[in-house]
């Protein structure tokens, strides 16, 4: 019988520049929620045994390592925890394996960031616990606020390689700026 | 020659730089200018056109003469400003547009046929005769045209760009911007100011001001200290806004390394778009010359660059100083160098009802006629209220009144206001929304007004963003009025520049309004006034003037330029920064890449995508061997090829059936659950956006596939047709692409590897059929599908299992005698079974075109099914798909046109193209498929294949589409 | 330029694409004549002033939007879902 390995997309990378922490986290499940017309409160309630709600637009929240995140018009991800049956309610995939999860982290983190993503990341504009669709450079990205310093970053996982280039060139850049 | 005491240079650190070869000393502070002419060297450039020589005029950006070249490893920057480049150790800089030396030019010879080489100089001569112009004239222009050189090579250097957000933009830190700031900051604004100089200050650094009874600078070090404190203030020096954009956007260059030697991974420049809520343009003004005879000599400069010189580098370029004014300014600069030292040989006021009161001579009504000396300032000549005059002079420093620097207020199309009082242009308020101008760059030109229009314009940006004011506390300064008498040019025999960088003269100016180029748009283009890399930022005024005097109109009447950015000229690398080599694009890879590479396959893009091209084995002479091996796998035994990168959308719902209904010519909600079907989707005007497989998973669950080339445009397309039509409807999709792995299996062997690897056998799976399976316990899911014409099947897995599958099929078909197929073998295999690709459907076909009418459904309305109906987009005008067989051995390209054998070879007479080629090994010969006028008609004509960029001109059969397997029995197997 | 999306909120330009006229939206179906396909796909008005476009929040939430906006001031004067009007 065979037997299948499976990969993530960077082999749980790690990379740290002048105190900032750039990671491959491996997120585990995720699952795309799409509630059908009228039902995002049905589908609310069914999320409820998790924790978890429908996330409005642009948040997330977080239940130890699950959380659920708004992914886009009428869509949401659900990350790090089985999805209940919502059948009737939402379309639901599986994206698990779609996506690389990047977690940075550091004093560093926001200007490395904006060499990259076009939209206002000042805590006014992008709090913690914010949540956004937003590109970084030319990649479709899920990017999410976790703290003052600290960002989770979902892209498709075929661009994991350029994404992390991109990311470790702005660090180096950044720390280069100031030695 | 420095002065002791003076300048803001740090003498405790000498710095080491070259010019010319030669090596200078200047001190930790110092720019090339002031540099080189703290060592005495006034010569730095030659002018465009005459190759005139040429010394600093300004102390800052706008500077037309000292453009000098910066020499790195790999980059060579040219007309960079030597008042701009700071220096540091082991910069290497050299003079240009000079040959052999700057103090020996050749092309000086230009200056004494100056009088052939008036405005419209190019247009009048190079005319005739008109076979001239390719062989001899436009090399030779060619030759002397430019400024500076490049290195040739690609320049290595690091780029960055970045986006900047904030409540208040403040452009500019002189008193103005240093005020706005502050207040700004103070109220709790989020705040960027730039500033184009390493010092924040400005002209309070250059004047030598006093702030509250101390020196300017004590207050200037005070507020920079407080915004740097302060967490909502960000301070980008060397940092220049090049323009303004809609929405409050603007760009901003900073110079991030080029004030330091390279260093690994230091950017050279920054490029920045800020978007701002509210900006304050406290951009400070810029002082223009005089037109008089001969004012274009080394050791003439402006009044407010002498006085930069000296108060911030502690350098005066000369011994005995004159100054030339029309307006107050020179005065305090005349006595400042006195201060310090300098003998001033005289003021010259063109006014005659002004103050004669200094300590130096001062002559009224006063104007300079002429001067001597042709690498350096000597002499001057002149008429006064007394008579004529004659001085000796090494240092001549020019006040012509001073223009706002009010450029990016018309990057919106705005235009300024004349204001005759200060015999200058003014913005006007509002040009750029949600932008005020503030100080000397809307028309304040002394320190108290500067500071207190800073703080209004902050206090109206805190209105606008709903924030109280800080009401900071101004500092007292000076309030003196700004008292001008234009004048614009002296006459005199001698030419009068306008444009230094340009070499425009005042007499170029009044031939051009004598030849009828009076509207200032004209004058420009058949002078080039104002066209050089300084925009005519030291020029356009004085321009304007001249040609107002000459046709009699009033400036207001005459018009302005429009200004547009760049504000500096901008290296386009910077703009590109980031784009070159891998951060073109994103690069987009399979879960097999690496096993591929291990086996030596050549990675071709498609699209995004790295797929393999074909799979070297040793002693295959070249990748057509390697190609035809791999057809044999396929059409022999069995071939395994990488497929993830075809567009999956997944979509559910009960009116899923329904939504592809719309969106496909063909019917979907009538497909059985299990089963697959090929569907054919339209754009709105008619034609085919793209094909592709979908299978039913479930009575409410489809999965769609679609080209990798259109994935994103299938998707933006269902996007749009469900928001835009149907967004009641009970239907939900999402792209699944990168969810799954997928590989196909084909050739007769494939049952028989599958049987042998899935956890459950085969047993009854039809051609378009589809079910759940698992290998090793991991969910997939099977299709039987073929893109080769053999029996095919593909798997797809979850991603994180691709690169495991595909090795396991590889290995697998390897024991069995196959093996792994790359993109050659695979397009070759499709063109035999005459199956299409976006080669085909390139957004000029139509679903009769390729043969497909009949998958247009009469049953229902679908996107573009109306307008494909249109008259024109069927028939037997329309060029349709046929296959193209040659009758020989040789070789036709894609991209081939096909006429009837014996027709003239025109353009007119072409009957169709070839869209693919293939060297098929079953037929021993290549193989096309190409669109034929009316070419289902006529199958088993000869067509004339002629592709004259490679040379090809044979005779081809025309075929029917599908050279293999015709009637589907291998495929059905 | 920066666009407001109705759901993310105001963003740089280069997050969408732009597709044409908010004409696109009135398809005509299979009922219709090739003269209303004409109009439909071609012929548009091109007014100095006010214009309603469709646009696409492409590397964003995926929503397609009608935005308004003056074409002499390049004011942006609005945007709205086009869902909105199918889901009401």
């Amino acid at each position: 019988m065979p037997e299948l390995i499976a990969k993530t997309a960077l082999a749980g990378k790690t990379l740290v520049v002048a105190g900032t922490v750039l990671a491959e986290v491996d997120h585990g499940v995720v699952c795309s929620i799409a509630p059908y017309p009228g039902q995002r409160d049905a589908v609310g309630d069914a999320l409820k045994a998790l924790g978890f709600g429908f996330p409005a637009v642009n948040s997330f929240t977080m239940q130890g390592h699950a959380m659920i995140a708004w992914a886009g018009r009428e869509q949401a991800f659900l990350i790090g925890v089985d999805c209940p049956d919502l059948s009737g309610l939402a379309a639901v995939t599986d994206q698990s394996g779609g996506w690389v999860s990047l977690s940075l982290q550091g004093p560093l983190a926001v200007q490395a960031l904006a060499r990259y993503v076009p939209m206002d990341l000042r805590l006014s504009a992008f709090p913690v616990g914010a949540a956004a669709r937003t590109p970084l450079y030319h990649m479709s990205m899920v990017l999410l606020r976790v703290a003052e310093d600290g960002f989770r970053l979902m892209l498709f996982r075929s661009m994991a390689r350029t994404a992390w280039h991109e990311i470790e060139v702005a660090l180096k850049t950044l720390a280069a700026r100031a030695a | 020659m420095r002065i002791a005491g003076k300048g803001l240079i740090d003498r405790m650190r000498p710095v080491s730089f070259k010019f010319d070869g030669k090596t200078y000393q200047g001190f930790k502070g110092d720019n090339v200018a002031s540099a080189l002419l703290a060592n005495g060297v006034k010569l730095v450039g030659r002018s465009f056109k005459y190759h005139r020589p040429r010394g600093v005029l300004t102390a800052g950006s706008e500077e037309p003469n000292a453009m000098i070249e910066v020499i790195g490893a790999s980059n060579q920057t040219p007309n960079v400003r030597a008042t701009v480049q700071e220096i540091f150790e082991g910069l290497n800089t050299r003079s240009q547009n000079r040959w052999p030396s700057l103090r020996f030019d050749v092309m000086a010879v230009n200056d004494m046929v100056s009088p052939f080489l008036s405005a419209g100089f190019y247009y009048k001569t190079f005319m005739w005769p008109r076979a001239f112009w390719e062989a001899i004239y436009e090399p030779i222009i060619r030759r002397a045209a430019g400024l500076g050189s490049l290195s040739g090579k690609h320049d290595e250097g690091h780029y960055e760009k970045a986006f900047a957000f904030c409540d208040v933009l403040v452009i500019g830190a002189g008193p103005t911007g240093l005020m706005a700031a502050l207040e700004a900051a103070r109220a709790g604004a989020d705040v960027i100011l730039c500033e184009e100089d390493w010092l924040l200050g400005g002209r309070l650094l250059a004047d030598d001001a006093h702030l509250d009874g101390k020196p300017a600078g004590e207050w200037v070090a005070a507020v920079e200290a407080e915004l740097k404190a302060l967490p909502n203030v960000r301070l980008m020096a060397r940092t220049t806004v090049t323009g303004a954009y809609d929405g409050g956007q603007y760009s901003a260059v900073e110079r991030v390394g080029l004030h330091k030697g390279p260093r690994p991974d230091l950017p050279r420049e920054c490029f920045w778009r800020i978007t701002a809520a509210r900006t304050v343009l406290a951009a400070g003004a810029l002082e223009r010359s005089i037109a008089f005879p001969m004012n274009d000599r080394p050791g003439i400069m402006l009044a407010s660059a002498v006085q930069t010189y000296l108060n911030k580098f502690g350098v005066v370029p000369g011994k005995r100083v004159t100054l030339f004014a029309n307006n107050d300014g020179a005065r305090a600069v005349a006595r400042q160098l006195m201060a310090a030292g300098v003998t001033v040989a005289a003021i010259l006021d063109s006014r005659t009802d002004a103050s004669a009161v200094e300590d130096c001579p001062v002559y009224l009504g006063a104007q300079v006629t002429d001067t001597k000396g042709r690498l350096g300032l000597r002499a001057i000549t002149g008429t006064h209220v007394g008579g004529e005059f004659a001085l000796e002079t090494d240092l001549l420093a020019v006040s012509g009144g001073w223009n706002p620097t009010l450029h990016i207020t018309c990057h919106l199309n705005g235009r300024p206001r004349w204001e005759s009082s200060l015999a200058a242009f003014v913005p006007l308020a509002d040009a750029v929304p949600h932008l005020q101008a503030a100080g000397a760059c809307n028309g304040a030109f002394d320190t108290l007004g500067c500071l207190r229009e800073g703080q209004a314009a902050a206090q109206a940006a805190l209105r606008g963003l709903n924030r109280a004011a800080a009401d900071a506390v101004l500092p007292t300064a000076e309030g003196l009025p700004y008292v001008i008498a234009p004048l614009w040019q002296v006459a005199g025999k001698g030419r009068a520049w306008l444009d230094f960088a340009n070499d425009v003269t005042t007499k170029d100016v009044k031939l051009a309004a004598q030849e009828g180029y009076s509207s200032v748009e004209h004058m420009k283009r058949y002078t080039t006034q104002g066209m050089a890399p300084d925009q005519g930022k030291n020029s356009n005024v004085g321009a304007l003037a001249v040609l107002a005097d000459t046709t009699g109109r009033g400036i207001p009447e005459t018009g302005t330029t429009t200004f547009r950015p760049p504000f500096v000229p901008t290296s386009i690398a910077v703009m590109g920064a980031g784009g070159r080599g891998a951060g073109f694009a994103p690069q987009r890879f399979l879960t097999s890449d690496q096993a591929s590479r291990d086996r030596g396959a050549p990675m071709i893009e498609a699209g995004l995508w790295y797929r393999p091209s074909y799979f070297p084995k040793p002693g295959e002479a070249s990748w057509l061997a390697s190609c035809n091996r791999e057809i044999g796998y396929v059409r022999g035994v069995v071939g395994v090829c990488d497929v993830s990168t075809l567009g999956k959308i997944d979509i559910q719902g009960r009116d899923a059936g329904r939504f592809l209904d719309l969106v496909y010519t063909n019917m979907f909600s009538t497909l059985a659950v299990g089963r697959v079907r090929y569907g054919l989707m339209l754009r709105a005007d008619g034609y085919v956006l793209d094909d592709g497989t979908s299978a039913r998973l479930g009575e409410n669950h489809y999965l769609m596939t679609t080209t990798t080339a259109a994935a994103g445009l299938v998707m933006r397309h269902l996007d749009f047709v469900h928001q835009s039509e149907c967004a009641d409807w009970d239907v939900r999709f999402i792209s699944v692409t990168e969810s799954w792995a997928q590989f196909a299996v084909a050739g007769p062997m494939a049952r028989a590897l599958l049987n042998g690897y899935l956890d459950q056998p085969l047993s009854d799976f039809p051609f378009m059929a589809t079910r759940a399976v698992t290998v090793g316990g991991v969910q997939a899911r099977l299709f039987r599908i073929s893109f080769s014409g053999e029996e095919g099947y593909e798997i797809a897995v979850p991603t994180r299992y691709g690169e495991a599958l595909f090795r396991d099929l590889v290995a697998r078909a390897e024991t069995m005698g196959g093996g792994p197929y790359g993109m050659e073998a695979l397009n070759v295999l499709r063109i035999e079974k005459g199956l299409i690709t976006h080669a085909e459907i390139d957004g000029r076909v139509t679903a009769f075109d390729i043969g497909a009418a009949k998958m247009v459904s009469a049953k229902k309305d679908c996107i573009g099914k109306l307008a494909a109906t249109r008259p024109g987009l069927v028939g037997p005008e329309r060029a349709q798909m046929v296959g193209l067989k040659p009758l020989g051995a040789e070789k036709i390209t894609s991209g081939a046109h096909l006429f009837v054998p014996g027709a003239d070879l025109s353009r007119m007479n072409s009957q169709g193209h070839i869209s693919s080629v293939g060297y098929s090994p079953m037929f021993d010969r290549d193989l096309g498929l190409g669109f034929l006028v009316n070419g289902r008609a006529r199958v088993g004509e000869t067509v004339r294949v002629i592709d004259r960029l490679r040379d090809i001109d044979v005779l081809a059969e025309v075929c029917d589409p599908v050279f293999h397997d015709k009637d589907g029995e291998k495929l059905r197997a | 330029m920066r666009i407001p999306c109705p759901l993310c909120g105001t963003r740089d330009r280069r997050e969408f694409y732009y597709y044409g006229s908010e004409d696109y939206l009135k398809r005509p179906t299979d009922q219709g004549t090739v003269e209303d396909l004409d109009n439909h796909l071609f012929l548009r008005d091109n007014p100095a002033g006010v214009t309603r476009d469709v646009w696409y929040h492409e590397t964003g939430c995926g929503a397609w939007m009608v935005v308004t906006r003056n074409t002499i001031t390049h004011e942006v004067l609005g945007s709205e879902l086009v869902a909105k009007k199918k889901e009401a």
